[in-house]
């Protein structure tokens, strides 16, 4: 399949990265090409295969139910372009 | 002064031992030569300060040895860090515009091994943007240039190799006793092959990631970069073990790694993989492996050819899987709790506005191909598959470890090139990493081992691979073939005072 | 249950061309009851200043990553055995990608193909007695949000991240209700659950416990309709009112000829009504795969079984002991069993006591003054041990049931023990007979043309007289001595 320069558009604004209009098309090109290439995966047979999970073969380590962490705000917030008032400010979002 | 930036890490360690020379004027001299070495741009941030209050700290614990204080194993040790690792308090960029300014309130687990160890941190060294890219070209602060070049081209400036290229280059020009690195496809011995020193990748789950950026977390492993194998076991055991603030990381033991260079290989089975014998490969390439082979048989080895059948699957299965998980990571550079901002009239114009300048080229492309075989309706065909065949390629290494302790490959299909030589080819880039990205994707230990020079007088490397948590005999059979290679080219000086 | 099932009469909306059928499924997220958040050891209580519950792994710092809690694992699996749903040893934690300020990841650790819990059943009576058994989906882990404040500043939106990361089971339901009051009695009946297990307090006010409802309508008998998922409902009150507006939504669009648009939509409490949500409206591709940060949770039956030999008894087990054990009434024991800590009460009040009275002092006298100042049962005033030591002057003669009511609103505003007022204010009972007989002979001497009457068979004239001494002993005369000698006297 191929990608045309809508589809790339989309799948920018789902990752939410602005690209201008020329190098949208410069994208689909270099898109295509890479996809293109991985195709040649169809070529293994992958029928009966489980997928890789992780690569470390263990059981996942659990933590106690014990507050250890947080309380830091201002670690938290040391960062942030915007923060006020114990917030981080952002934007006007209207729901 | 120019001897004191020429120690390996073990000889520095044992003359700071017995007090021959001191941390302090140890760490002046790799300051002085970092500085003298900016042409190099290996670092984005230096941190000589820094550096010198631990260089003290350090003389004074060595000082206080026969008081009964213990003294680490890397202690007093000048080194860089690839600057992916969170370091508190030092700005921790990614080599990205997004995270320019970024101080982190934190230090990455590993790091804090090192410190712990009596480390001295020099600096944060260059690397490609999230660590996407394999020539050190795609740093929002510039490219790092090997301290290499062709004995046919005075002036051309070479790729050190990428991701860990800053880190590569600092080692290769000794401007660090030693750096890390963090290797997700051949990051770590992809540079070290191309400017001739020491890269070692451990078993996925031997290092912690906690506190270091992610770039795809099933493959992301952090590992040292040094000028001997020797050095690289000394300062794996300073960065290695067990960490429960990740949940990948292994609760094993640690071994001696430094204990297994016993030099003796004799009666081992080495594993000569027939797929990693590609077409159009150099054939200087091909000489280095048959010679590499007749090394270990000369040491008592044996060496046998094996099938790893999907090896050529390795690197478009990694391009799905990376990407992938990338995409994922880096959705957290949203210009809302740390780094750039670049304002817009609404928060989704933020969004993008923020991202859009905020990553580089490569990184949107590796954001949007990832994001693309995640999305509805093309998960199974591309994700999916990816990771079944990524089974399939595990399964390989398996059933070869069933027969044999280690397998030899070349690091790279090439030795280093101009910058910007491949500059327009995501594809050709990424075929650098063909010979690495297998055993990423296995999740097993790897190592490059400096083995010879190329027709135009460029370092070649030698891969060795190992069973999953078994460093030890990589660490033993690394060391074998240094020997026996006796690679002792060094670039000539043509940056910063030449004198 | 051991009731007979009966199935409730599905609620029809008579629109222009006919009746139409509403169908309802719910998901509902329920809180955690845990100290630490899902994937980091940052507190998760209720009211704290913004952003100070918060690590560094919560704000999605570079390089953070999560690490499971056992108590949460633990938590979601007792619910599942609540639930009577399926166990799954083996699942999976998933990313599901979307942009939002109150998300510091740019993904929610949620489970997706293999969530911890599948299939279970819920048993749920409405008011007319009728049950209605709801189908449990499934019950999967997933990480809450921050919040978004919009009114602080002007051009701002401000976000805590307080309860990011704090663990929520959402519990999704089949599309199995018919009608705004099955809704409404699931919720309840799931909340009980819950609460009755200790592992979701059910505080809906503090968001503890939301819905999202999914509303469709069909023509009985009809394949399903497309569905609006009404987001964030927080409370009884509000899911009933958005379904019935979003019901008579649908059915007038799809009657005026339009088609229902599947979407995410807003219940406005002030006009309680829904309205499609303007951000987030565009198709979601989430992008769900699993998180590489996170290993699959493995448990074994041993676990399972541990946990399982330490489950409460359960709302409806409880139900069918009250009625076959103590003998309550089916309406009793339901009002009884509903919240963990009515039953809780109760049970130390029955305990070697009359069942029945007891029930009747904590549903009838007890909910009465409880319910008249506002007060839980947990801060009753009256303890069920204090409760049951006022029974208990009962059934040893010591006051009347008349005296005892006083006394009991006395212990309610006092907080003192039966034995204490009735010993301070003098209510002992009189069974003295002495005492009584001359109040007997008092009252028949005061009223001699009452006796004569009842000596000529007017029988129905002994209330009166018991009545009378009664009133004499200012209520403390012992009734059944009472009756007895005025017996005797008058038929003397
Ligand atoms: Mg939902
Ligand atoms: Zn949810």
């Amino acid at each position: 399949m191929s990608l045309d320069k809508a589809t790339v558009a989309g799948i920018a604004h789902l990752a939410r990265i602005k690209v201008d209009d020329d190098r949208l098309e410069t994208m689909v090109g270099e898109l295509n090409n890479i996809l293109g290439w991985i195709e040649q995966l169809d070529e293994v047979d992958t029928d009966g295969v489980a997928p890789m999970t992780s690569v470390a073969d263990m059981d996942a380590p659990q933590r106690q139910d014990i507050v250890n962490d947080g309380d830091c705000r201002d670690r938290v917030l040391a960062n942030a372009p915007a923060a006020a008032d114990g917030f981080f400010g952002v934007p006007k979002v209207i729901e | 002064m120019s001897t004191l930036t020429d120690l390996t890490l073990a000889q520095a360690r044992d003359k700071l031992k017995s007090r021959e020379i001191s941390s302090r004027e140890l760490t002046e001299a790799h300051i002085v030569a970092m500085e003298d070495a900016r042409d190099l741009n290996a670092f984005i941030t230096e941190t000589p300060e820094h550096a010198l209050t631990m260089a003290d700290a350090a003389d004074a614990r060595i000082k206080d040895e026969q008081n009964g204080d213990k003294i680490g194993p890397i202690e007093g040790i000048p080194v860089a860090i690839k600057d992916l690792y969170c370091t508190e308090g030092v700005q921790t960029t990614a080599a990205s515009h997004i995270l320019e300014g970024f101080k982190p309130q934190y230090e990455s687990t590993v790091t804090a091994n090192m410190w712990k160890a009596g480390g001295v941190m020099l600096g944060k060294t260059n690397l490609d943007e999230f660590a996407m890219g394999s020539s050190n070209e795609t740093s929002y602060f510039g490219n790092v240039i090997s301290p290499w070049r062709r004995t046919d081209d005075n002036a051309g400036q070479i790729v050190p190799g990428g991701s860990s290229g800053g880190s590569a280059s600092a080692v290769a020009a000794r401007i660090a006793i030693a750096a890390t690195g963090t290797d997700t496809g051949g990051s770590i011995r992809q540079p070290a092959s191309f400017v001739g020193i020491v890269g070692m990748k451990p078993t996925y789950g031997r290092c912690s990631r906690w506190g270091i950026v992610a770039f795809a977390s099933s493959l992301d492993q952090p590992g040292p970069m040094t000028r001997t194998v020797r050095d690289s076991a000394i300062l794996l055991q300073a960065m290695a073990g067990h960490d429960p603030k990740d949940s990948t990381s292994v609760n094993q033991p640690l071994p001696d790694f430094e204990a297994a260079l016993t030099g003796d290989i004799k009666g081992l089975k080495i594993g000569i993989p027939r797929e990693y014998r590609m077409d159009g490969m150099a054939s200087e390439i091909d000489d280095l492996w048959k010679q590499g082979v007749k090394w270990l048989e000369d040491a008592g080895a044996t060496c046998v050819e094996i099938s790893l059948p999907h090896t050529k699957y390795a690197l478009p299965a990694y391009y799905i899987v990376a990407p992938a998980e990338a995409s994922s990571n880096l959705a957290r550079y949203d210009g809302v709790r740390y780094g750039l901002r670049v304002d817009g009239d609404s928060l989704e114009e933020m969004y993008e506005a923020t991202r859009g300048e905020g990553f580089g080229d490569e990184v949107q492309r590796r954001v949007l191909i990832g994001t693309y075989v995640l999305s509805a309706g093309y998960y199974d065909a591309y994700y999916l598959k990816a990771q079944k065949v990524r089974t399939r390629i595990a399964e390989d290494f398996r059933n070869a470890f069933e027969q044999v302790d280690a397998i030899l490959t070349p690091t790279a299909p090439s030795a280093a090139f101009a910058a910007g030589e491949k500059g327009d080819d995501p594809i050709a880039m990424y075929l650098n990493d063909i010979f690495t990205v297998p055993a990423s994707m296995a999740g097993l230990p790897g190592i490059s081992v400096p083995a010879g020079l190329s027709a135009d007088g460029l370092p070649l490397g030698l891969q060795v691979l190992g069973n999953a948590f078994d460093e030890e005999t990589v660490f033993r059979v690394g060391s074998v073939l240094e020997q026996a290679a006796a690679f002792d080219a060094r670039p000539a000086k043509w940056w910063g005072d030449k004198s | 249950m051991s009731d007979t099932v009966k199935a409730p009469e599905p609620q029809l909306i008579q629109g222009a061309t006919g009746d139409w059928e509403i169908v309802l499924g719910l998901e509902i997220h329920a809180q955690v009851v845990s100290n630490a958040k899902l994937f980091s050891g940052a507190a998760t209580e209720f009211g704290a200043e913004p952003n100070t519950q918060v690590s560094l792994v919560d704000a999605a710092m570079p390089g953070m990553l999560p690490v499971i809690n056992e108590v949460v694992v633990e938590q979601a699996v007792r619910t599942g055995l609540g639930l009577k749903a399926q166990i799954n040893n083996y699942s999976v934690f998933d990313r599901k990608n979307y942009f939002y300020p109150d998300l510091p990841q740019g993904y929610q650790i949620s489970q997706f193909s293999q969530p911890i819990v599948g299939e279970g059943i819920v048993h749920v009576e409405l008011a007319d007695g009728s049950v209605r058994e709801v189908g449990v989906e499934r019950l999967h882990l997933e990480q809450d949000a921050g919040k978004s404040v919009h009114d602080l500043h002007p051009q701002q939106t401000y976000v805590d991240l307080n309860r990011s990361g704090v663990a929520l089971m959402e519990i999704v339901s089949k599309p199995d209700m018919r009608s705004a009051e099955e809704a409404a009695a699931y919720v309840r009946k799931i909340r009980s659950i819950l609460r009755y297990l200790g592992t979701c307090d059910g505080n809906m006010e503090q968001g503890s416990m939301r819905a999202d409802v999914n509303v469709s309508v069909r023509k009985p008998g009809d394949d399903l309709g497309t569905r609006a998922e009404i987001k964030n409902v927080n409370s009884l009150r509000f899911i009933q009112q958005a379904i019935d507006y979003e019901a008579q939504r649908q059915v007038d669009i799809i009657e005026d000829g339009g088609a229902i648009k599947q979407e995410t939509r807003l219940f406005d409490a002030g006009s309680g009504t829904t309205r499609a949500m303007r951000s987030k409206e565009e198709a979601h591709d989430y992008r769900y795969f699993p998180d590489p940060d996170l290993l699959p949770l493995e448990f074994d039956d041993a676990f399972v079984a541990r946990i399982k030999a330490d489950l409460p008894e359960l709302p409806d087990d409880k139900m069918d002991r009250f009625q076959a054990e103590l003998g309550l009434s089916h309406y009793d024991a339901g009002v009884l069993v509903a919240e963990r800590e009515i039953a809780d009460y109760f049970e130390v009040v029955a305990n070697g006591r009359d069942a029945k009275i007891a029930a009747n002092w904590v549903s009838g006298n007890l909910f009465g003054l409880l319910n008249k100042d506002g007060t839980a049962i947990t801060d009753s005033p009256v303890t069920a041990e204090q409760l049951g030591g006022l029974l208990d002057l009962m059934a040893d003669g010591t006051i009347s049931g008349k005296i005892a009511k006083d006394v009991f609103e006395d212990m309610f505003a006092t907080g003192k023990d039966a034995a204490t007022i009735v010993d301070e204010k003098g209510l002992k009972q009189v069974s003295d007979t002495g005492a009584i007989e001359t109040m007997v002979d008092e009252v028949m001497a005061a009223n001699q043309d009452k006796v004569e009457e009842y000596r000529g068979g007017k029988d129905k004239l002994m209330g009166f007289f018991v009545g009378q001494v009664m009133k004499a002993s200012k209520g403390q005369a012992n009734p059944g001595v009472v009756n007895q000698i005025l017996k005797n006297k008058l038929s003397g």
